[in-house]
């Protein structure tokens, strides 16, 4: 069974920790602009404005698709805007 | 409703199946040397990790549940997809890279990195046993939904059948295995549901007149009793009359059938240019069970069908615009469906009388709006309440959903299948980017079986399949298919988890008894059995609920047992080890409690009234979360101060 036999997980070589630091700083910043956007859709939709017509169809529709694609997008940004180990390992760029 | 059984059908699921089943005992051949199972362990490259992210991710409570929720109530069902995608901004972004940095190999491992701690261990290890068994029942539920259709077997055939082929696979195989067969599947899924969404968008709306279903069906004026010819009224029943809904049953006279019908508002307001009656006249459709247990169907079935044939598959637009009768672009389709009505279906169970014991569910049509079907609130009444409880529970859930994910076991030892956090990092981009566009693609296909006329209102799961099924029994074989991979894939993955959590937490660290290699093996197999065979008959006992509302359920359980304490390990310096094993084992015993005895568990497991519950809402979430991170700050700071940890704050590798 996997998972049970193998050994450690890690590569035994890490990010180093102003890297890891910074990655997790931009995480928390982008983090919180997704909660902001998703706690609006909530409170949209206990307040009973999703069926606000819009675009053809509504905000229930507009917003839904909204978050996933904000989703995405935030993803990419931080794909983007992280950094890698700083030590002499070369395998990330290729 | 009765299945033509399709032999091609069933050859091109069996194909498809069996290749599955296939490539994961070839793949388990590969990885039986150490080596072997060590480059499970960090050898996945991210791109294969990131889809398999996705087949892991997309249960059946993603294909089947979310379908099966939006064709019967609109947009809720969406409401699902929104919640389960944004779960994954909590993984990736606060939990992946740390967490692969702790460097270990299961769930309990990561909490317990810094502590050694034997509590720790034994609490994190009975909640991925715990969430596991939550998030198997779904799975199985809807592994039996697919049975029916496909062979013409009952529920329990198809929840024993996947149950023995995914124990079959674990305990022959393992996480290499598991891994490729969920890139397969996750792969197929989404590819499969693209062309899906095309071919609904390919044949746009049709409305049908349900004036055409039978005389008995039209505008009628209120208080109006007539009767057409051809037809007579049934006396008064004292069942029929404790319903809540506006019945009436004839007698038709030629075939001797009994015709249930339903008064609703009416759906129109003007017919060829006259102003219509208040209300409409609709047909049901009843199953009457007998104290014997023979089932009686009766109401819409044809009278040429045999009693047994069950009920006539439903779902159709009453009204649509005459443009949206072709083919519509995915903007073109939503704006068509928001001026369109519709029929969903609704069920009623009438009492069961002293000295008849026959027991008689209705199932009625309700005419709705598509602006209705595309706003929140048909199966989350509570949130057009003014009961400020039933909107809670709303809120509850959507908490749950986003916590959950970086919650669950299953996902959580994905991260150790790649080599480093950057791995980490991009595997969960792609995850989310592949996982995204199927959720997006839910909406059309909930909605294109709202409409496909093949819904089988006794079964919500069933209504993705039976969408193909409307277009083509080759389709519909081959999505069955894919969503019995489906089931395969995530059960193995939370058998592997569960058996993790016993092997390698409960009797290796906690118990600290030593076994060799071969030994943990040998009793890992034995607890994938025996996890196997519980979740089978869970599965069974499970049969009529909504598997997305009972992976709801599992989100909740796994987000108040598991996230406080992983949040608090990571951002909070003064977390103890006793701070979280407490938070552990209160989110999950508080949540777990919850749920036992809230109202929606009265009404859909026990049979009880819900109004008896003393829950005052059936979501714990917004209950449980915080009370697992209260637990942990409260414990720890009446705990001495943990450690100093050891130099650049790695963990001790053991």
């Amino acid at each position: 069974m996997v998972g049970l036999d193998h050994g450690p997980a890690s590569s035994g070589k890490q990010d180093s920790p102003e890297v890891a630091a910074r990655n997790a700083r931009i995480g928390l910043v982008l983090f919180f602009i997704y909660v902001a956007l998703y706690a609006g859709f909530v409170a949209c939709a206990v307040a009973g404005t999703l069926s606000m017509p819009i675009g053809g169809t509504n905000l229930a529709v507009w917003y839904g698709f909204g978050l996933i694609a904000a989703a995405f997008v935030l993803a990419l940004v931080y794909g983007v805007l992280c950094r890698s180990r700083t030590t002499d390992r070369t395998e990330d760029a290729k | 409703m009765s299945f033509d059984v399709n032999f091609q059908a069933g050859l091109v699921f069996a194909v498809i199946v069996a290749f599955t089943v296939g490539l994961s005992f070839y793949l388990g051949r590969q990885a039986k040397s150490a080596s072997g199972f060590f480059a499970a362990g960090g050898g996945i490259p991210w791109f294969v990790n990131g889809v398999a992210f996705a087949g892991d991710y997309l249960s059946a409570a993603s294909f089947l549940g979310i379908c099966g929720m939006i064709a019967f109530y609109g947009y809720d069902g969406f409401l699902y997809s929104i919640g389960y995608l944004a779960g994954w901004v909590v993984a990736l972004f606060v939990i992946a890279e740390p967490l692969k940095r702790l460097g270990r190999y299961t769930f309990a491992d990561a909490l317990d990195s810094k502590f050694q701690s034997r509590g720790i261990k034994f609490a994190a290890a009975i909640s991925t046993l715990a969430v596991s068994l939550f998030y198997l029942i779904p799975q199985m539920v809807g592994a039996g939904a697919l049975m029916r259709p496909l062979f013409g077997q009952p529920h329990f055939v198809g929840v024993i059948t996947v149950g023995v082929i995914v124990i079959f696979i674990v305990v022959t195989a393992g996480m290499v295995s598991t891994t490729y067969v969920q890139f397969f599947k996750g792969g197929l899924l989404v590819i499969f549901s693209a062309l899906l969404v095309v071919l609904i968008l390919l044949r746009g709306l049709s409305s049908s007149d349900p004036s055409n279903d039978s005389p008995l069906v039209g505008p009628i004026a209120e208080g109006d009793m007539s009767v057409p010819p051809g037809y007579r009224r049934l006396a008064e029943d004292p069942a029929w009359e404790a319903a809540k809904q506006d019945y009436e049953r004839f007698l038709e006279l030629m075939t001797s059938r009994v015709l249930t019908t339903i008064r609703v508002p009416n759906w129109r307001e003007s017919y060829a240019g006259q102003t219509q009656p208040s209300q409409y006249r609709l047909l049901c459709q009843t199953v009457t069970t007998t104290p014997q247990g023979e089932k009686i169907y009766a109401g819409a079935v044809p009278p040429d069908a045999d009693a047994s044939a069950g009920l006539l598959p439903v779902g159709r637009a009453f009204s649509v615009p005459s443009e949206a009768e072709s083919a519509q672009g995915p903007i073109g389709y939503l704006g068509a469906v928001a001026d369109s009505t519709f029929e969903l279906w609704r069920k009623e169970p009438l009492p069961i009388l002293e000295g008849n014991g026959d027991s008689t569910v209705v199932y009625y049509p309700q005419p709705t709006s598509g602006e209705q079907v595309l706003t929140p609130g048909n199966y989350f009444s509570g949130m057009r309440s003014a009961n400020p409880w039933d909107r809670l529970n709303f809120v509850s859930l959507m908490l749950a959903l986003f916590c959950g994910t970086a919650s669950l076991p299953h996902i959580l030892i994905r991260y150790y299948t790649v080599k480093d956090e950057s791995a980490a990092r991009k595997s969960t981009i792609v995850g989310i980017g592949s996982i995204g566009l199927f959720y997006v693609l839910t909406l059309y296909m909930g909605l294109g079986a709202m409409t496909s006329g093949a819904i089988d209102v006794t079964d919500s799961n069933m209504a993705a399949p039976l969408l193909a099924k409307s277009f083509s029994p080759w389709l519909f074989a081959a999505i069955s298919a894919i969503a019995f991979t489906t089931v395969l894939g995530t059960v193995s993955g939370l058998i592997i988890a569960a058996s993790g959590a016993v092997v390698h937490d409960l009797i290796g660290s906690v118990a600290k008894v030593q076994m060799s290699d071969h030994g943990k093996v040998r009793v890992a197999r034995l607890a994938s059995v025996v996890v196997g065979a519980v979740a089978i008959v869970l599965g069974i006992l499970f049969q009529k609920m909504n598997v997305t509302y009972l992976v709801g359920w599992a989100f909740s359980v796994a987000a108040s047992a598991n996230l406080p304490a992983l949040i608090m390990l990571l951002f909070w310096k003064r977390t103890t080890k006793q701070g979280i094993a407490a938070a552990v084992l209160v989110g999950m015993i508080s949540s777990l409690a919850w749920i036992l005895l809230a109202g929606d568990t009265y009404k859909d497991v026990y049979g009880w009234k819900p109004e008896d519950s003393i829950i005052p809402f059936s979501q714990p979430g917004i209950v449980t979360i915080p009370l697992g991170f209260l637990t942990l700050i409260v414990v720890s700071l009446l705990t001495p101060k943990p450690q100093p940890l050891p130099p650049e704050g790695k963990p001790v590798l053991r």
